[in-house]
């Protein structure tokens, strides 16, 4: 038996808001993909539309390398807000 | 598509828009909308990247290693803020590059108070506080606007303004509780960039070529003029505490309204500039010109890299 190739799913749950991933599906082409995704993740109006993409095309950062890899951003605490003294009386800073 | 079914995609843009739902880019809209919007992240994202420039000025002139790591997250925080609104440019069916090539033939503007220069360390903390107030003022609405991916990306740019507004605060306010002489150059930073700061709401509504459709499209939330006094409101008070005194002789507060009035800055002046008249146009424009030229073998080298590991795995 060949192996569908595997889909990733987006769906954008309304209007206004980005697409999330919700899972994977197995189909032999792209318009199948789409039309079973609508099957198997919006049976219940979860979405007003939905993208989905070979599960291959996605590259995605190796678990291995997590701490080298966002370690710049740790030390950097002055990127937040909350690192600055506001003084008392101060208001919409 | 046939006149039938252009009406109906028309009436369902219009529906949407009256739901104060959001367009997204597989959607039908009018050209307008869409020429509208493609202007409007342009110019928004092209304000991001010349915006780099004043500020990137002092990086090398920062007076502690905190103020100079502080200063590159910022401006490295503009990099990614323009590269956000070009992404959502894009998803109107533009190029960035051709957008970049725009604004390198002034074809397209960026905001005019990137064409002011950055004199002293002072300004840095004035843009901080003013600039980035006043293009939080602007931003927060564009949360609301009705196309999505422009929508989405304001969110994302106005957490991440919070801290450049914070950094401009706490530099003024060092200052402005230093010596007479860091007291006096804060109050000569803010001289300079209240009345600029005023323009980037732009013209009056009265004579706002634009407003009126945007207005009508969800695009634009509020006018020129109801923005502009939601800044000034904000901002005075905020300058009592840094002890420094706002360059308006007109300025008073209205026990009744809870408003301050305030005089309107010089609106020719902000003309002027838009035409490319100010102190700093062809310098920004030069600057970035040349940054996108010597950045060309860089590009040429990925490209180059990636065509060969790709010739490799083949």
């Amino acid at each position: 038996m060949t192996v569908e190739p595997l889909w990733e799913v987006f769906v954008r749950s309304r209007r206004g808001l980005s697409h999330t991933h919700v899972g994977s599906l197995h189909a032999p082409d792209a318009t199948m993909a789409l039309r079973n995704a609508r099957d198997v993740y919006t049976r219940r109006q979860e979405g007003v539309s939905i993208w989905v993409v070979p599960a291959t095309d996605i590259t995605a950062s190796s678990p291995d390398e997590k701490d080298e890899f966002f370690d710049p951003a740790a030390d950097k605490v002055y990127r937040h807000p909350t690192f600055y003294d506001v003084p008392e009386g101060v208001d919409h800073l | 598509m046939s006149h039938l079914s252009y009406a109906r995609a028309m009436d369902s843009f219009q529906a949407t828009i009256d739901a104060d739902s959001r367009i997204e880019p597989r959607d039908a809209m009018p050209d307008g909308y869409r020429k509208t919007l493609i202007r409007q992240i342009a110019q928004h994202a092209h304000s991001e990247i010349i915006g780099m420039q004043p500020e990137g000025n002092w990086i090398s002139r920062a007076p502690s290693l905190r103020r100079k790591a502080i200063l590159m997250a910022k401006v490295q925080d503009e990099a990614g803020h323009g590269l956000y609104l070009y992404a959502a440019a894009e998803t109107l069916g533009v190029d960035r590059a051709d957008l970049l090539d725009m604004l390198h033939t002034g074809r397209q503007k960026y905001s005019s108070i990137f064409n002011y220069p950055t004199l002293t360390w002072a300004d840095i903390g004035a843009i901080g506080w003013l600039v980035d107030g006043a293009a939080i003022v602007n931003q927060v609405p564009l949360c609301r606007c009705s196309y999505g991916p422009y929508a989405r990306a304001m969110v994302r740019v106005c957490k991440e303004e919070s801290f450049h507004q914070r950094q401009g605060f706490e530099i003024l306010h060092t200052l402005s509780t230093g010596t007479p002489g860091q007291q006096a150059m804060a109050q000569d930073a803010l001289d300079r960039w209240w009345w600029p700061s005023l323009m980037m709401f732009g013209p009056p509504d009265a004579s706002s070529t634009h407003s009126e459709q945007s207005m009508a499209w969800g695009i634009k939330r509020h006018s020129n003029d109801e923005l502009r006094q939601r800044f000034v409101d904000m901002t005075v008070p905020q300058a009592d505490v840094l002890g420094l005194r706002v360059p308006d002789d007109g300025l008073v507060y209205d026990e009744v309204t809870g408003h301050y009035s305030f005089t309107q800055p010089d609106f020719t002046e902000l003309y002027e500039v838009v035409k490319g008249n100010g102190p700093c146009n062809e310098k920004r424009l030069a600057t970035r010109v040349k940054a996108h030229e010597d950045g060309a073998w860089v590009r040429e080298a990925a490209a180059a890299y990636a065509a060969k590991q790709m010739e490799r795995a083949a």
